[in-house]
């Protein structure tokens, strides 16, 4: 810099040789060793994208033949009769429960996940919240087939209280008449979906509330805000696509979980009105236990069905990583 | 909570009219009475019934003596507050509930004996036998899974954070991000497919490459964070002195983050090891100790709980044996998660932030 204001006429001679010793530098850089271990690298991601196709290529390889042989319309038929020759299957029944079980569980979740979340961030004393935080983060690592264990041994038991008060006072309606046959139905697959995918909502929920500008909240508490105000003025605007991506989160968990379900649920292939009423299935739930008796057509059924399983997810989870993207380019801004 | 005192302080100086601090104890017993004169009057049989009158009469009663004295403003804070409360109570019980089960009923008929016998000679209703073969198949098809997933997964994630750019690496960061998510069922049907073309039977091994699917983008996605934190002035540090960029990311890079990458690899393993739906597919189960996961059904853990559940028809032994496999199943989860913690706070790389 200094060379150059003093003397701005005359070309400096020593960039020249420099140059080329960099580009000799950089040719020299790409060693064996060098090379190798970048091979190595890039291999292994493209190794990631390859499982991914493979996935999805393998599954609808086999879907295709199942579908091939299906006498039933893979989309509308209410059976799923694999062992009959010709073999009758369709995946009403299946979406409907996965979507309606699902629908359930955010329900019940999202709200209490987000209450937790700010009781954790703002209500909660500070020597409390570390430690529960502590302990949501180790509940969500709770195997999910423990969760089913519980879901049937002990939930279900308990519910039988809760869902006869639900047909006295609100069965007129139809969805919530219950005929007293055993608490396995949709509504408890909700439940028990809510309670699993709750650590995940309000981890996540936590995070983006704690980002929540400092100057924002005070702001508000100069103007006079009461706390609600606060949160409801500062802390919830900032917060919202965060709070959907990671409700959207929990909801992948919840349309892909199979054990939990299929520890609960007794399943059969009809649509119910009733949620309370035993009945109905997922799409993993069914997979888990129509697989022992199934057989090799059976499995390209049930393949066929995980197919549309993947494809939900896949979109579920793309949207859900779409928010968080565009929420990372504008809380750049404010951080 | 700084601001949240200066928010209770304020009315009291200010404004004058603030109720005292013992309302919310008042309203709550006189709620909590109220309630069960209309329960015992009601001759309502459920206590839960009891329990929801009388939560709902406390919201009504300090929503309206708030109003009267303090507004409505703050009338509707004491409501959020509460119902904050309320939600994370709620949310406790379950939760506790789920730890308490599993321990009181998990203790009956875990012990030595229990850790090292198989279930071969027991049927399923009958007391006795053990999970010495599900641990077993466990260990293998995990470890075999983490052998497999975590060198993938790290070598991606240093491509990702050291070579990376371009299209590529953009598709690899997108698809990881969408792998995360995928059910792991899905990842089970995939093998399984690939089974049904191969025409072969059930083993340990195709449960953990399923199982390794599953783990790559978590050990991706851990490991990308953790050489973030880097700083870069240690590899151009390294590479000024002429090191090669392989030998800096070995000799530099990597025993910098070398913590967090095992606290992310350990979190990834406590995450497969509790998965069932891939290994009911693959590896199908076996109540005989089968040590080779290359040939024939092996247990695993996960699975050994599912089927002493579906199985057993409500026999009282079968849900012991579950119960205790699950309190062995989560003490191993939980004590991978408080290792794995304490690694990363003992090795976290100092950045000097």
């Amino acid at each position: 810099m200094d060379i150059s204001t003093q003397n701005t006429e005359a070309p400096p001679p020593a960039p020249q040789p420099t140059t080329g010793e960099t580009k000799r530098a950089a040719r020299g850089a790409t060693r064996p060793g060098d090379r190798i271990f970048l091979g190595l690298s890039r291999g292994s991601g493209i190794l990631l994208l390859v499982i991914m196709a493979a996935i999805a290529v393998f599954l609808t390889y086999r879907a295709t033949l199942a579908i091939g042989k299906d006498h039933g319309n893979f989309l509308t038929t209410f059976e799923w009769n694999t062992n009959l020759n010709p073999p009758v299957f369709g995946i009403a029944v299946l979406a409907f429960g996965t979507v309606v079980s699902s629908i359930i569980a955010m329900i019940i979740a999202v709200p209490i996940a987000v209450a937790i979340a700010l009781f954790l961030t703002h209500y909660a004393p500070r020597r409390m919240s570390g430690p529960i935080a502590y302990v949501i983060d180790l509940l969500a690592a709770v195997p999910s087939i423990v969760y089913g264990l519980w879901g049937a041994l002990v939930l279900v038991p308990n519910l039988g209280g809760v869902f006869s008060w639900l047909n006295d006072y609100l069965g007129w309606t139809g969805i919530f008449s219950w005929e007293g046959g055993a608490p396995r139905s949709m509504l408890t697959v909700g439940i028990l979906l809510a309670i699993m995918i709750l650590p995940i909502i309000t981890n996540v929920s936590r995070e983006v509330f704690r980002q929540v500008p400092r100057m924002h909240e005070e702001a508000a508490l100069a103007l006079g805000a009461t706390r609600w105000e606060v949160i409801r003025m500062a802390v919830l605007p900032f917060g919202r696509s965060g709070v959907i991506s990671a409700s959207m989160l929990g909801l992948g968990r919840a349309l892909g979980e199979t054990m939990a379900v299929a520890t609960v649920l007794s399943p059969d292939f009809l649509i119910h009105a009733s949620l309370l009423n035993p009945g109905g299935g997922t799409f993993a739930q069914n997979i888990a236990s129509k697989f022992s008796e199934a057989t090799e057509d059976g499995r390209d059924a049930l393949i066929a069905s995980g197919l549309v399983l993947f494809v939900i997810t896949l979109l579920v989870n793309g949207a859900a990583r779409m928010i968080i993207a565009r929420r990372k380019e504008y809380s750049g801004a404010n951080a | 909570m700084s601001h949240a005192a200066v928010a209770d302080k304020r009315p009291s100086t200010l404004r004058g009219a603030s109720l005292p601090k013992w309302t919310p104890w008042a309203v709550a017993l006189g709620s909590i009475a109220v309630a069960c004169g209309i329960g015992a009057a009601a001759g309502l049989s459920s206590h839960v019934q009891w329990g929801v009158i009388a939560a709902l009469l406390f919201l009504i009663g300090t929503y309206v003596v708030a109003a009267q004295v303090e507004g409505r403003r703050q009338a509707k804070d004491r409501i959020a507050t509460s119902l904050v409360w309320v939600a994370f109570l709620l949310a406790v019980i379950p939760l506790v509930s789920l730890v308490w089960t599993t321990v009181a009923r998990g203790v009956k008929v875990l012990d030595i004996y229990f850790l090292t016998h198989s279930m071969g000679i027991v049927a399923d209703s009958q007391p006795g036998g053990g999970i010495y073969h599900a641990i077993l198949g466990s260990l293998e098809q995990v470890g075999l899974a983490t052998v497999i997933g975590a060198p993938i997964g790290v070598l991606t994630a240093i491509y990702l954070v050291e070579y990376g750019r371009g299209r590529l690496a953009q598709a690899v960061t997108f698809f990881v991000d969408v792998m995360t998510g995928i059910p792991s069922i899905v990842a089970g049907l995939f093998i399984l497919s690939l089974m049904l073309i191969f025409k072969m039977q059930p083993f340990g091994f195709a449960g953990s490459l399923a199982l390794a699917i599953l783990m790559m983008p978590v050990v991706v996605r851990s490991t990308e964070e953790m050489l973030k934190l880097v700083p870069n002035e240690l590899r151009e540090a390294s590479l000024a002195l002429g090191v090669p960029k392989w030998r800096t990311i070995l000799k530099v890079v990597l025993p910098t983050s070398i913590g967090g990458i095992t606290t992310g690899v350990m979190l990834a393993i406590a995450r497969i090891a509790g998965e069932t739906a891939p290994v009911l597919l693959l590896v199908f189960g076996n109540r005989f100790i089968n040590a080779n996961p290359f040939e024939g059904a092996q247990q695993s853990l996960p699975l050994y709980i599912y089927q002493q559940y579906a199985n057993s028809a409500g026999a009282n032994a079968a849900y012991d044996r579950a119960w205790a496999a699950s309190l062995t199943l989560i003490a191993f989860v939980m004590i991978l998660n408080l290792v794995a913690r304490g690694i990363a706070r003992w090795k976290a790389p100092k950045t000097g932030r």
